[in-house]
């Protein structure tokens, strides 16, 4: 330590800055503001905008303005934590490019597809959708439009959005952003348990004596479950962290076992340890003979790119992906038994003690795990297989559904969970589980919605990639983005995305609160509410569901993408758009518009504008006369309600700082499938895995497949894309925020400093990093919080001026059609 | 000029910056896209490498719960499972030495309240909620106004 440097250092910079600012060091006394309608804030809660860990923040208003966010005390999820991102949370609307009028493009006057953004009236940009999305449905039929949206969406937005276009348009061509994070961890759990979603909860941190973590850098992406689980170890010196990744990065500062493994290789460990499991005779026998049956799933299921592709044709199983057989433990312990510790450490890199000494805190009966996991796991071309794997450790030991023993999926978007997946607005899914395909679903939906039978259509829609291609392929014509940059974030962008939106055919609306490049990409703008300028609910990756209210009002012309949807549905008749023989049938819904059927049938258009909190706003209630946002989620809750899916009262909501579903009796469930612990689990089973109609869930014999594409001669590196801490996302709002921005201000190629001076590199040159489908320009970076190994780079995807998706490939799980971020191959050259 | 030009003032600054450059070849396009400020199929060069400030000066907070930001550089500042260099200086016991700021008392106390003999772990990870500040200009504008600047405007 010098004190001696420091003070000097500091005594000259006071000067500097007194100097400049222009006033003296000694300055006056300042004034205290003691006046109390002065000082007086209004405080009220609403969980944070970014990840999905669902932390509750105190938002402070004055004269209709945010000017304070902080972490809520009473929130048992953060207990008064908040990341840097939280504490900033002030700022995200206030960057001074808002969009505050619809913009559209257009020459003399008229809309072109290659004429410049001019703003027009909310009439005239309805219009020009109305026209776009009426022609598509006639010419072409409902497959013709397609929508996609968010995990930012609130509850009601997406249940809204899933409604117009299930049941309103008749398409299924609707999807959200989460495909491209959670898709994988939706189809781990319907494949293993029958039912969407963990089982455990936060409060598992608290309990556990060892955490894993698989693919999830928690310090910077979950800092404040990353501050519970380091709470845990710090204050329990018995705890212990394992950490797996194909680098090392921030999280690693907590591990006992540090493992870096070569890309895609996890699958590979996965069955070491449920192999070690079996041999060293840690098989909890009495649970998985009451509670799991074997199979074995088709392998060589290739990699989900266009079906043209060599990869695709070469697969042995690629549209039987999701087939599998029955097998006896005995068949499934062959299986693994191939995965020794030798065979898989070679092929990992990870020295063969540490994968022991990982294995060994899963075997041993008297050690509480928690595994972690996010994008590591989803964004993989197995990321279906890397969820089925884990839950298999856990499900031979019998470590699930109580304290501390808890396989936890963590989510990336605040409503991943609450909107993408719970309200379905996937282009499979239906509420509460549900699917499109299945006709009994689409029959309890209609009768819930209170629409004719054959209204919902049996297809699956197109997904985020495949509705890319499609659009590329002038197949989906009639497109409208909500609460996303798709194009900052869909792999591939020069060859599917861009040429997709620039298609001359097709006409692509994009509402958002900024200009972002997706904007650029659109033919219409619609200027959009974001976070507390609406009433909102999110739910977070524990199954808690968390409301807010209109704090502030949004700026100009700004609407929610709530009351676009709502007020967009006014412009189509039932006449327009639905079958002549279902209308012939039921002559009741002849002449209608697509609002009256859908939002003003008696259920949604249920509570009086009384049912309100005076104390706020609430601009789309008043603007349609009735409380929305209360008979959206009513209607909604009845999707779940007695099906292991129960929401609470609509009102209890605003008052508590959430609830985990089921929520029965009005209260809330913390742990399911375990006796006792879980109302819906069936008394004498002990634990019931009720998503599965004979109560057990699954272990799945896969095996270790190598990626879709791997370093080469030409492209000898891996790349693999992330976040950083200081930014969520495609950066829109951090960006926008001072400190954020400072703090981390653009995209760096992180790299090995071997590999740099290989290449005669050093930190700080301009680069190039090239795939085979693009190349982006940034700066070289071989130190600093990522230190990753020889062999692969990473570029965090935040920054609008470095689009690393020119680069990414576009090959997705075939399960899930989740994109694989994390592994393709790249060349890095001096620029 | 219109309301939106006026609104993307910023682009056309960074558009005219990558044009005096010579590396923007469509300058035909219309950018609204404010942080990239240049067509989606253009790559342009991207800045030099930011420098973190290194003056120690305090930076004024918008309100009292904002987590100062460092004024210094940290580069290998070592917090791990061993030790934790950051508080080297900032915990309460070696303030009187190195006088550095204290870190909060919030710090010490439990996810319950209570108040502990030291520095709480779930706060041990300084680098959460703390970040440097470089010397990068301003993507865009921000017109965030904190209450002092609201009580201000409404007298």
């Amino acid at each position: 330590m010098k004190p001696t440097r420091r003070d000097f250092i500091k005594a000259n910079a006071v000067a500097t800055a007194t100097a400049v600012a222009g006033f003296s060091p000694s300055g006056s006394a300042a004034n205290l503001v003691t006046d109390k309608d002065l000082t007086q804030l209004t405080w009220s809660k609403a969980p944070c905008r970014f990840c999905g860990t669902g932390c509750s923040i105190n938002v402070a208003t004055r004269d209709n303005r945010i000017v304070a966010t902080h972490g809520d005390i009473n929130s048992p999820v953060n207990k008064g934590l908040s990341c840097v991102k939280g504490y900033f949370l002030s700022k995200i609307m206030y960057g001074k490019d808002r969009l505050t009028q619809p913009l559209l493009r257009k020459t003399n006057g008229k809309y072109d597809k290659n004429g410049e953004f001019e703003p027009v009236s909310w009439d005239e940009a309805f219009d020009m959708m109305e026209e776009k999305f009426k022609k598509a449905l006639k010419e072409k039929g409902p497959e013709a439009i397609g929508m996609f949206g968010s995990g930012q969406w609130t509850i009601w937005e997406g249940y809204a959005a899933s409604k117009l276009m299930k049941a309103g348009f008749r398409s299924n061509n609707i999807d959200p952003n989460a495909r491209h994070c959670m898709a994988s961890a939706v189809g781990g759990f319907m494949r293993t348990f029958g039912i969407d979603e963990p089982m455990g909860c936060y409060d598992d941190m608290e309990h556990a004596d060892a955490f894993v973590l698989w693919g999830s850098n928690m310090s910077e992406m979950h800092p404040i479950l990353w501050t519970r689980i380091t709470d845990r170890r710090l204050s329990n010196p018995h705890v212990k962290v394992a950490v797996l990744s194909t680098f090392e990065h921030r999280t690693f500062e907590l591990a006992d076992i540090p493992m870096v493994f070569t890309p895609q290789t996890d699958l590979a460990i996965l069955n070491y340890i449920a192999n070690y499991i079996i041999q060293s005779g840690s098989v909890n026998e009495d649970f998985v003979g009451k509670h799991v049956n074997f199979r074995l799933g088709n392998d060589d299921i290739g990699y989900g790119l266009r079906p043209e592709h060599p990869l695709e044709q070469k697969a042995k199983n690629a549209d039987k992906a999701g087939g599998s057989v029955e097998m006896s433990f005995d068949e499934y312990a062959k299986y693994v038994s191939r995965y020794d510790v030798e065979y898989v450490s070679e092929l990992s890199g990870v020295p063969e003690n540490q994968l022991v000494e990982m294995a060994k805190l899963y075997a041993d009966p008297k050690v509480k795990v928690m595994s972690l996991w996010t994008m590591g796991f989803n964004q993989h071309t197995r990321g279906v297989w890397a969820n089925n794997l884990v839950y298999n450790i856990h499900l031979l030991t019998g470590k699930i559904s109580e304290p501390g023993n808890s396989p936890f999926s963590l989510t990336g978007q605040p409503s991943a969970c609450g909107t993408a997946r719970e309200v379905g607005t996937f282009s499979h899914r239906l509420p509460a589980d549900m699917v499109v395909k299945n006709p009994e679903h689409r029959k309890i939906a209609e009768k819930l919605w209170k629409l004719p039978e054959g209204i919902v259509p049996g297809w699956n829609g197109a997904h985020a990639v495949l509705q890319n291609r499609k659009l590329k392929d002038g197949e989906i014509n009639a497109y409208w983005v909500q609460v996303n940059n798709n194009v900052q974030a869909a792999a591939n962008l020069n060859e599917e995305t861009l040429p997709g939106y620039r298609n001359p055919e097709n006409f692509i609306v994009v509402s958002d609160a900024y200009p972002t490049v997706t904007a650029q990409a659109a033919d219409l703008i619609l200027p959009t509410a974001m976070w507390v300028e609406k009433e909102g609910a999110y739910g977070n990756a524990e199954r808690r569901t968390q409301f807010w209210h209109q704090m502030v009002d949004a700026p100009g012309e700004s609407t929610s993408d709530l009351w676009q949807l709502v007020e967009f549905s006014k412009r189509f008749t039932t006449d327009e758009v639905w079958p002549a023989d279902i209308l012939d049938a039921n002559p009741e819904y002849k002449g209608k518009t697509l609002y009256e059927v859908l939002y003003r049938n008696g259920q949604v258009d249920k509570f009086p504008l009384s049912h309100m909190d005076e104390e706020y706003n609430n601009t789309e209630s008043t603007d349609f006369g009735f409380y929305l946002q209360k008979g959206l989620f009513e209607e909604y809750a009845s999707f779940g309600r007695g099906h292991a899916h129960d929401l609470g009262d609509f009102d209890t909501y605003h008052k508590n700082r959430g609830l985990r579903w089921p929520v029965v009796d009005g209260k809330e469930t913390l742990w399911r499938f375990k006796e006792g612990l879980d109302p819906y689990a069936r008394p004498g089973t002990g634990w019931d895995f009720y998503g599965k109609p004979d109560g057990k869930a699954v272990i799945f014999a896969l095996p270790y497949e190598p990626a879709a594409e791997s370093p080469d001669e030409d492209y000898d590196l891996w790349l693999s894309t992330g976040r950083v801490l200081e930014h969520w996302h495609s950066g829109s709002m951090t960006q926008r925020v001072p400190e954020l921005h400072s703090a981390f201000p653009n995209a760096v190629c992180f790299m090995h400093p071997a590999d740099a001076k290989a290449r005669k590199l050093r930190r700080g040159d301009e680069v190039m990093v090239q795939s085979r489908r693009g190349e982006i320009r940034t700066r070289l970076e071989t130190r600093g919080r990522n230190r990753v190994p020889k062999g692969l780079v990473f570029v965090p995807w935040f920054d609008a001026t470095q689009l690393i998706n020119k680069v990414t490939l576009d090959a997705t799980d075939p399960l899930s059609k989740e994109t694989d971020y994390k592994k393709c191959a790249v060349k890095v050259i001096k620029a | 000029m219109n309301t939106l030009s006026m609104n993307f003032l910023p682009v056309m600054l960074v558009a005219a910056l990558i044009l005096a450059n010579g590396s923007l070849a469509d300058d035909e396009e219309q950018n609204i896209a404010t942080l990239r400020g240049a067509p989606i199929n253009v790559e342009v060069e991207p800045p030099k490498m930011a420098d973190v400030e290194n003056k120690d000066i305090k930076r004024a907070r918008n309100y009292p719960m904002q987590p100062p930001t460092i004024p210094h550089k940290v580069r290998d500042y070592r917090v791990d499972l061993n030790s934790n260099k950051c508080l080297s200086c900032h915990s309460r016991k070696q303030t009187a030495q190195s006088q550095a700021p204290m870190i909060s008392v919030t710090h010490y106390m439990d996810r319950e309240g209570n108040f502990l003999a030291d520095v709480s772990p779930r706060r041990y990870f300084c680098e959460q909620c703390h970040v440097v500040q470089t010397n990068a200009p301003a993507l865009v504008e921000s017109d965030f106004k904190d209450i002092d600047q609201l009580l201000r405007e409404a007298q």
